[in-house]
């Protein structure tokens, strides 16, 4: 994926005095006179605050973004605490409610954090330790120039005079406001908690089973509910039996609920079993027996979409994303050409705490309490189902037992504010396992149809390449498609990509790393092809194919490509794995390759031993380009170890399969995650480069699949064109 | 059911899972949930996993201690094969597994230098 993300969003500070003589210093994304519109009167509004700074010297920051295990509540407010010019230890972390007029995008996607942040939490950081130099300067008489600050103190240089920010906070309250767009920052090697490796702030609530995450969540008076949705997607309810459900222990409700507008991604049509506990609604469920009228995708099924992706690749393309000189001349012309068809499944994202909500309706309000990744979609997806206004919404951010993706769906918020709303008592909906497995928005199955030719010299001159993805009209299905700039595009002369649709029916989205998952797969196991084709060092073609250190860029700017940052995190890789310098034992091999997302250069080798199909994954060596600052190393090679891990969990053994338009498999023995005997050490390593900082929570999954794969072939002379692993033979050793 | 490990608790110091339990059939067995592991976090695996920040997400990871000290309070010097055998029924989708062994280990060390309980 190669996006850009514009921050151009303008940001205001407020700051305001608090009882007992300290400040808060909230942010605002919109001018004051739009708020005074959103809020009635200025006077009402009560600011999320990013900054308390309490009288006795107590530091609160906000995290405002949710949190899904990547370890932004963590990572972000060091960015402030950093400029601020406080301890780490001495601040406290809160978790912000979801409100987008004082933070602005709170949102858990893309590896965005980073990106969106780094520069804005700094300013204002930065501004609050100006604000309160500011105070001590006047206190002193003295020129602010001669005053710094650290640790929450504010010194004068010359007579060594030192002042607490607990005691100044009341004083800078007072003061005008610095614009936030020319507040002096830190000089990076000034730095004192960006770059040093922090734990999770809250790892001690985690080890000692406090009750966190958004399935703890307890409202006094609430009843618990499941929710039946027809295993066909959309599908409606003809009739049910709920006189025999309403007659089960415990249950208080059992109703119908009508599908809302015609969105997978909405309200959804089923039946809603509400009782005092949840294990007996789930009881009760068990009676259930329902008519469904399964609707025009019944009859899909996974082996029918391979039947016709095969038939669609007799043909050309439905639509041409991009053509660059003359493939058929240049396959003539080849030297060696090499034809391949490949595929990747359907993918669940099977977040280990199941899909739930908790919903609250009582005088036309609402509010929830829920792990989203997406609040600002939820709110609006919830206020045009229920009818109601957003600003009568209220969402409380609870950390989330894993996204990867699936929570960027609010279908499960929906579907608990429709039954709060409904029975009029707070209610918390939980799925089960199975629900979950059966209703997701899956990584979107891929076919894909190469043909590629290198010339004399074992150089890549042609490329087609026909992607069979699922979509309608011109519009692919959400993760499905793919960007004319994606590599190896613009790295050879002729080159040709086109699509061709499949018809939706099984609702797709975006799994950690969207789009780059499947494509780095395909793209790095043919692109190994065609080195071995050429008779080439897999290393040294991909150096080639990359050619000079330069920027490959759109004519207008867009979608620049660093061949130098690729260059960089391949050379390195190679360098820490012993590529081309070890020799390993017959039935075992290296595999790599790199690959650019959510703004970041990910190269990877994975070491394999193969005996009778049996995989032993050696090591995995991971070098990421996040650019200049890794901001808390310790969950950095965290996430990126638990990205590459990831990628060998799916690679192995993980395939949605459909069938009758439903899926088939239902659970974890049916849909194997990676268990504890079947990882291997991943060693990670970051390139710090001259580039802004980005995010990390999927960048260093899309390779390791791809380096896998090509280990594989090293080790056996297999070739996998087909994912899972499983079904071409291979298991863990 | 029997999935994925989260609920991991100890019945008589034996990891179990919740999930497949009904309260009817533990008797007088003494049941052991993380709360109940330390008040205060303070058990060797608790402190080697704050040291180590071994969650992510955390959601799986109650589960992970519990089998963890339940590994250590039968081997108190388990072996890689020991550790394979009571981590292997708890699946964490974060793939938080290497700093989970690293965790065994350094609660071993803690353990041996005192916060044995
Ligand atoms: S830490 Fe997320 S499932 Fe284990």
């Amino acid at each position: 994926m190669t996006s850009t993300l514009p921050v151009s969003r303008r940001s205001f500070l407020r700051v305001t005095a608090i009882a007992g003589g300290g400040m808060l210093i909230a942010s605002y994304v919109q001018p004051i006179a739009d708020l005074a519109a959103l809020t009635g009167s200025l006077e009402d509004f009560t600011p999320n605050a990013f900054i308390k700074i309490g009288a006795d010297g107590s530091v609160t920051i906000t995290a405002k973004n949710p949190e899904i295990g990547q370890g932004v509540k963590t990572m972000l407010p060091m960015i402030i605490a950093d400029e601020l010019g406080v301890d780490w230890k001495a601040v406290k972390v809160e978790q912000g409610l979801f409100d987008p007029v004082a933070y602005g995008r709170q949102a858990a996607g893309g590896s965005t954090a980073t990106p969106t942040n780094w520069d804005n939490h700094r300013r204002v950081g930065a501004a609050a330790r100006q604000m309160l130099i500011a105070a001590a300067a006047l206190t002193w008489g003295t020129p602010a120039d001669e005053c710094s600050a650290a640790s929450g103190i504010v010194t004068h240089r010359p007579s060594g005079r030192k002042l607490t920010y607990g005691a100044l906070a009341a004083k800078a309250a007072t003061l005008a406001v610095p614009d936030l767009a020319t507040v002096t920052l830190k000089d990076p090697k000034d730095f004192t908690i960006i770059g040093t490796p922090q734990k999770g702030v809250d790892t001690p609530s985690i080890v000692t089973g406090k009750p966190i995450f958004s399935i703890d969540v307890k409202v006094p008076g609430m009843l618990f509910a499941v929710f039946q949705k027809c295993p066909v997607f959309g599908g409606k309810v003809k009739s049910a039996n709920l006189d025999v459900v309403t007659a089960q222990p415990g249950v208080k409700h059992a109703f119908v609920v009508e599908q809302v507008g015609t969105s997978l991604g909405g309200l959804l049509g089923g039946v809603a079993v509400v009782a005092d506990s949840w294990w007996l609604a789930k009881q009760a469920r068990e009676k259930l027996e329902v008519t469904w009228d399964e609707g025009p995708t019944a009859s899909h099924s996974s082996v029918e979409y391979a039947r016709k992706a095969a038939e669609l690749a007799q043909g050309p393309a439905a639509r041409s994303l991009r053509k660059d000189g003359d493939v058929d001349a240049a396959l003539k012309g080849a030297a060696k050409t090499v034809e391949a068809a490949y595929f990747y499944p359907f993918l669940s994202h099977a977040t280990l705490e199941p899909q739930n909500c908790t919903a609250s309706f009582s005088n036309g309000k609402l509010e929830l309490w829920a792990p989203t990744q997406t609040p600002a979609n939820g709110r609006q997806l919830v206020a045009q189902a229920l009818g109601i206004a957003e600003t009568d919404i209220t969402i409380h951010l609870v950390r989330g037992g894993g996204g990867f993706g699936r929570r960027l769906s609010n279908d499960y918020l929906v579907e608990a504010a429709w039954i709060a709303k409904t029975i009029g008592v707070p209610v918390k909906l939980l799925w089960t396992r199975e629900d979950d497995m059966a209703h997701d928005f899956y990584r979107p199955a891929g076919f894909h149809f190469f043909k590629g030719g290198v010339d004399g010299e074992g150089k890549i001159i042609a490329w087609r390449h026909h992607f069979v993805t699922f979509g309608e009209g011109d519009r692919p299905g959400s993760s499905a498609g793919i960007q004319p700039t994606e590599f190896p595009s613009r790295f050879i002369p002729n080159f040709e990509l086109g699509t061709s649709f499949l018809p939706l029916g099984v609702p797709t989205g975006a799994l950690r790393a969207p789009g780059s998952n499947g494509l780095a797969f395909v793209f790095h196991s043919f692109i190994d092809e065609l080195a071995h084709a050429a008779g080439k060092d897999p290393v040294q073609f991909r150096l080639d194919l990359l050619g000079d250190p330069r920027m490959v860029a759109e004519p207008d700017g867009r979608a620049g490509y660093d061949a130098a940052r690729a260059r960089g995190v391949l050379e390195d890789v190679a360098e820490k794995s012993g590529w081309g310098r070890r020799k390993v034992p017959k039935g075992s091999g290296l595999g790599v390759a790199f690959h650019f997302s959510h703004l970041g250069y990910f190269a990877e080798v994975v070491e394999v031993t193969v005996v009778d199909a049996a995989v032993k994954v050696n090591k995995v060596w991971v070098v990421g380009d996040i650019g200049s600052q890794v901001i808390n190393p310790l969950n950095a090679e965290h996430q990126a170890q638990g990205g590459a891990l990831d990628g060998l969990s799916e690679a192995m053994g993980q395939e949605i399969t459909i069938e009758n338009g439903r899926a088939v498999q239902t659970n974890f023995h049916e849909y194997p995650l990676l268990r504890h005997t079947q990882a291997p050490p991943v060693e990670v390593h970051f390139r710090v480069t001259n580039n802004p900082p980005t995010g990390l929570g999927e960048p260093a999954l899309p390779p390791v699949i791809p380096a896998l794969c090509n280990a594989i072939f090293a080790a056996t002379g297999k070739r996998v064109r087909s994912l899972p692993l499983s079904k071409e033979g291979f298991r863990w050793a | 059911m029997a999935q994925c490990g989260a609920c991991t608790v100890q019945l008589n110091g034996v990891a179990t899972r919740a999930c497949q339990t009904p309260v009817s059939s533990v008797g007088n067995a003494a049941i052991t949930t993380i709360e109940g592991l330390s008040p205060d976090g303070s058990h060797p695996v608790q402190r080697a996993w704050m040291e180590l920040d071994v969650p992510q997400c955390g959601y799986c990871q109650a589960g992970q201690i519990m089998a963890a000290s339940a590994l250590l309070a039968k081997k108190p010097r388990p072996s890689e094969a020991d550790i394979d055998e009571a981590m292997n029924g708890n699946l964490c989708r974060c793939a938080t597994y290497l700093r989970i062994r690293e965790g065994i280990h350094r609660a071993v060390q803690l353990a041996a230098t005192g916060g044995a309980r």
